[in-house]
């Protein structure tokens, strides 16, 4: 929590100073934030190739549990699917790569400005970061109504990190593993499912 | 696009081979998270400049809302089946006690 409130400091900045158009030409005119996010996904792959803990869950994992992320892209398209009849602005696909952030606000807003222009970036950084915020105030009534897993699937990808505690909290110790693995799964996904969604549907 | 993924592809190859120092681990999560906040002040300046965005603000924030609750519906909907069929039952034989 106390990182997306940084992370959205750091984007309200942004948007007071482009607002206030109080800025060096040479921001005015930037293009680099291209390049920006070649150095970031570099740096999310080494993140995931570290992370020894992610891969040997992977392991020791059960076939049976590669169908909780698996129930969450579905459950997410069919969900988003639907949504999108109430959007009429927006095209089906664009709201299927919005829900393809699966929480994960930061690569998809980025992923998504590159492919499909600031609107729908905006979109799904604010859709992303909705996604989080609910589940951290949702999952403990989620529980009660729609079982143990109810936290995971509104997780999403963040059920790996932000998400987790609260998670943990109110399915129970037990969970905590498929939660980061879900987690995980999801969040290397999301640039892939991204990409796919807006270039080939 | 491809290029990004290709990148990612080549950093997680890379993280392969560093996973023994700990000390790359951290620097390299530090760097993330910067990587982000630049990369998510500079999209605020884009948007900041963008009249279009800035004068829909309600609208946009408004179609978020209603594709978050339907992402976040559709999976909890599908994982409670998946749960109800699949994982309560060994739920159940794992001896909970709570009830």
């Amino acid at each position: 929590m106390k990182n997306s409130l940084i992370i959205l400091a750091f984007f309200v900045a942004g948007l007071v100073l482009g607002i206030s158009k109080n800025l060096p030409d040479l921001m005015m005119q930037s293009d680099f934030s291209l390049y920006a996010l070649y150095i970031l996904m570099f740096l999310v792959g080494i993140g995931i190739g570290v992370d020894r803990k992610s891969w040997s869950i992977l392991r020791t994992m059960k076939i049976k549990i590669i169908l909780i992320p698996m129930g969450v892209i579905v459950g997410t398209f069919a969900g988003t699917a639907l949504a999108s009849i109430f959007i009429p602005d927006l095209k089906l696909k664009e709201v299927l790569a919005v829900g393809a952030g699966f929480g994960y606000y930061s690569l998809s807003s980025l992923f998504i400005t590159q492919l499909s222009g600031e609107t729908l970036g905006v979109i799904a950084l604010l859709s992303n970061i909705l996604r989080e915020i609910f589940t951290l105030l949702a999952t403990p009534t989620l529980v009660l109504y729609f079982g143990k897993l109810a936290g995971i699937a509104s997780g999403g990808a963040t059920s790996m990190d932000t998400t987790l505690p609260v998670i943990t909290r109110y399915s129970g110790k037990e969970w905590s593993i498929i939660a980061v693995f879900s987690g995980v799964i999801l969040t290397i996904l999301v640039p892939f499912l991204v990409t796919f969604i807006l270039n080939y549907f | 696009m491809i290029t990004v993924l290709l990148i990612m592809l080549s950093g997680i190859l890379t993280g392969f081979a560093i996973n023994r120092f700990p000390l790359a681990i951290k620097i390299n999560d530090r760097l993330i998270s910067w990587a982000i906040y630049v990369l998510l002040f500079l999209l605020g300046i884009s948007v900041g400049l963008n009249k279009t965005i800035i004068q829909n603000l309600d609208k946009i924030g408004m179609q978020a809302l209603i594709i978050t609750v339907g992402a976040i519906s559709g999976s909890v909907l599908a994982l409670w089946i998946l749960y109800r069929v699949l994982f309560r039952e060994e739920q159940n034989k794992g001896g909970r006690d709570e009830k």
